[in-house]
Formats: C-alpha cells, sequence, structure tokens
C-alpha cells in the first residue's frame, strides 16, 4: 500500500465532494453543480493516471518519436471526449431545470416531487 | 308446399329484419369498461431530514473511503512501468507521426486513428443541443420573462472594450484550431474559444445585431453542414485508406500547416459544432431563441 498517489487522492476527494453534493442537496442547480464537480474529479484522475514522471506532454519535438519520451495520450484524449459529454449533459440538466422552475417555482426537488404526487392523484 | 315454403322465407325474412332492428338499435354491447385506475398509494415516507443527512453523508464518505483505499493500492504515480503505459500507447507515440502526420500526438490520435469515437462526441453535442431546443426555444405565442431586459444596453465600456477584445479573441480561437495538429489546442478548445468570443460579443453588441449575424437558420445550416462533412469525409478515409491500404489522403510532410490529411479540416469542423453550441446554449438559456 502506497500513500504517493497524492494527485489521484485529491481527485477522488473533488469527486466524493461532488458526490455528495448531488446526493445531499435538495437544490437542483445544486445538484447539477456536484454533478460537474464529480466529472472534475474524474477527468484529474484519468490524467493524472497518464502522467509519466519526467516525460513530456505528446506534441513531437525535433522529431524524436522515441515512447519514452512523452506520457501516455489515450488517457488525454479519454478526458477530451468526457470533458464534452459532461459539457453537454449540464446543459440538458439546466435546461430541464429551468422548465421545472417555470412550472412549479421552485427548485426544491421534494417540494417538486410532492406537487408531482398530487397533481398524479 | 310452396307457399308453406314462401311463408316461412317471409317469417324468415321478418325474423331477421327484427333481429337486425334489434341489433341495430340495442347498444353496442360494451366490453367490460376498463376499471378506474386503482389510485396508486403512493406512500411518502418521510425520513426525518437529520436522519437522511446522517445516512446520505455516511454512504458519499463510505464510497469515498473505498476509492481512496484502492487509490492507495494503485500502482504509483508517474511510474513509467505502470501497466497502463502499455503497447498501444507506445504504438501511437512510435508510429503516429509517420501514419498520421500530425505532431500533436493526441490529435492523431482523436481525430484520426479514433475519429469515430470524436464524431460520436460531435454528435453527443449536436443532440444536447437539440434536446436544450426543445426544452427551451419559445413557441409561438409563448411568453416567458425574457433575461435580455437586464442586459446593459449600449453600455459603453462593455461595447469599447468588447470591440477591442472580441476580434482577438476569434483570431486566437482560429489559430487555436488551424494549429490543432501542430501545438497543443485543436477543434473542441479552439471552438470553445471562439464560442466565448461570440458570446462577449452578442453582450457587447446587443442581442438584435448579433441575431442578424447569427440567426437559427445559419446555426442549423453551419452545425448540420460541419457535422455531416465529419461523417462523409471520415466514411470516404475509411473506405479508401484504412488498415494501410493506399489512400489519396497523405499524411504529408509533418510541420505543415497543409498536412496531416483530413485532420485540420476535421478540427475546423469540430471547431464550427462546438463554437455554434457554446454561443447557441447562452442565447437560448438567455431569451429562448437564437
Amino acid at each position: 500500500m502506497s500513500l504517493s498517489n497524492y494527485e489521484e487522492l485529491a481527485a477522488i476527494a473533488l469527486f466524493g465532494i461532488g458526490l455528495t453534493l448531488l446526493i445531499l442537496d435538495r437544490n437542483l442547480i445544486k445538484k447539477i453543480i456536484g454533478f460537474s464537480m464529480s466529472d472534475a474529479g474524474i477527468y484529474l484522475y484519468l490524467a493524472a493516471r497518464g502522467y509519466v514522471e519526467g516525460r513530456r506532454p505528446p506534441i513531437v519535438e525535433n522529431g524524436v518519436t522515441d515512447a519514452a519520451a512523452y506520457i501516455n495520450p489515450i488517457p488525454t484524449g479519454l478526458v477530451l471526449t468526457g470533458i464534452v459529454v459532461s459539457v453537454a449533459s449540464s446543459a440538458v440538466f439546466l435546461a430541464l431545470a429551468v422548465r421545472l422552475y417555470e412550472r412549479y417555482r421552485t427548485l426544491n426537488l421534494d417540494e417538486i416531487t410532492d406537487r408531482v404526487r398530487k397533481e398524479e392523484e | 308446399m310452396k307457399g308453406a315454403n314462401n311463408r316461412w322465407l317471409e317469417q324468415g325474412d321478418d325474423a331477421l329484419d327484427r333481429l337486425i332492428a334489434e341489433r341495430i338499435d340495442s347498444p353496442v354491447p360494451e366490453t367490460p369498461a376498463p376499471r378506474p385506475p386503482r389510485k396508486r398509494r403512493v406512500r411518502t415516507v418521510h425520513i426525518p431530514h437529520a436522519l437522511y443527512l446522517a445516512l446520505a453523508l455516511l454512504l458519499c464518505l463510505g464510497i469515498i473511503g473505498a476509492l481512496m483505499q484502492t487509490t492507495a493500492r494503485l500502482p504509483s504515480f508517474g511510474n513509467p512501468d505502470n501497466p497502463t503505459n502499455n503497447e498501444v500507447s507506445r504504438r501511437y507515440l512510435e508510429q503516429g507521426l509517420e501514419e498520421t502526420g500530425a505532431v500533436n500526438l493526441v490529435a492523431g490520435m482523436i481525430l484520426d486513428y479514433r475519429a469515430f469515437d470524436t464524431l460520436g462526441e460531435s454528435n453527443v453535442l449536436f443532440v444536447a443541443i437539440c434536446a436544450v431546443i426543445i426544452l427551451l426555444r419559445l413557441q409561438q405565442g409563448e411568453a416567458r420573462p425574457d433575461d435580455t431586459a437586464w442586459e446593459p444596453r449600449h453600455d459603453l465600456i462593455l461595447r469599447t472594450v468588447g470591440r477591442l477584445v472580441v476580434p482577438l479573441v476569434l483570431v486566437f480561437g482560429i489559430y487555436v484550431i488551424l494549429n490543432g495538429h501542430l501545438s497543443p489546442g485543436g477543434g473542441f478548445s479552439g471552438g470553445a474559444v471562439i464560442g466565448a468570443g461570440l458570446i462577449l460579443c452578442r453582450l457587447a453588441e446587443g442581442g438584435e445585431r448579433m441575431g442578424k449575424v447569427l440567426s437559427f437558420r445559419t446555426f442549423r445550416a453551419l452545425s448540420t453542414g460541419a457535422l455531416s462533412f465529419y461523417a462523409l469525409s471520415k466514411a470516404y478515409s475509411f473506405f479508401t485508406g484504412a488498415n494501410r491500404l493506399p489512400s489519396v489522403i497523405t499524411p504529408g510532410v509533418p510541420g505543415r500547416i497543409f498536412s496531416a490529411g483530413l485532420i485540420p479540416y476535421l478540427n475546423i469542423a469540430v471547431g464550427l459544432v462546438v463554437a455554434c453550441t457554446m454561443y447557441a446554449l447562452f442565447t437560448l438559456f438567455r431569451k429562448g431563441d437564437l
């Protein structure tokens, strides 16, 4: 067991803060903020896993094409994909929150759920 | 015999007529009416707030603790011998320049080796903007409090700074997109920069003038056109050049601006989609239209 993975541990902490906010808070906007924070934690984790001590970013310099000169490019590409997907899903969440607020005049998820149930009965 | 037969027939006809008349008059025998849906008694369990907080906190701490335990047992950070640095990344790093022609190996990876992945990614963005348009775009006759009422109108500082900064931001975004295969950057980052420039331009110049330049139709044409170009050109290159078949699209001389095959053009397409999407998201949330 090594405790040298500080970057990953920090990423987990960020993910945990976001997850706690997502589960605990009743405000829809804060839930979305928590979702984005946990996303950021995951990206930090992936990027940290791709890093190799003392190597340069994967942009060829002076024609050196040796794998021992650059860090792992795959997590970088994955994070790029992830960021775009998280932007897209946050936009959809926020649009839904706008619509819910227009209908129920509140962002409290418990109140919205109660009123939806009353309307169903 | 004949008369009897006739009479029977007549009687029969009468009977038939009566029967038909009865059938027509009588209400159609109904299928048993569906029972009124039983009221689902959804019992709202009212957990006391304090208990809910405690349980959720425990759950979160449990998940975080488990993840941290796992992370602490992973191979150490930055170690070149980690199992993630395997033959896949070695192949990308050693052959990427020669096979894709891109100096930026990440661009070569996401826009050549894994180009369909990036097409899916752009499509996710496109589908998301479609969903936001469905949710937020105003229908005819629908009124919503318009947030543009709080926008600064003809604000001198904002307009002057906007005129100074917007061209620089746009040029920088174009530079990032066009150099995506040579330096850090690419379609996604450059598109986000251009989107930010467009949003600033809208705030400085006002929605009416900007709406004339980038109307909903322009947005639609640009997004779908860029996505179709991406899909068609990449499909062409996969049909003609994948699996090391000879292709008309050559990597060119690495380091030149016109090199790396399709990557600069795909970067431009992705950049257009991202810039339009960022700007459209802003205006849709702002006033429900472009």
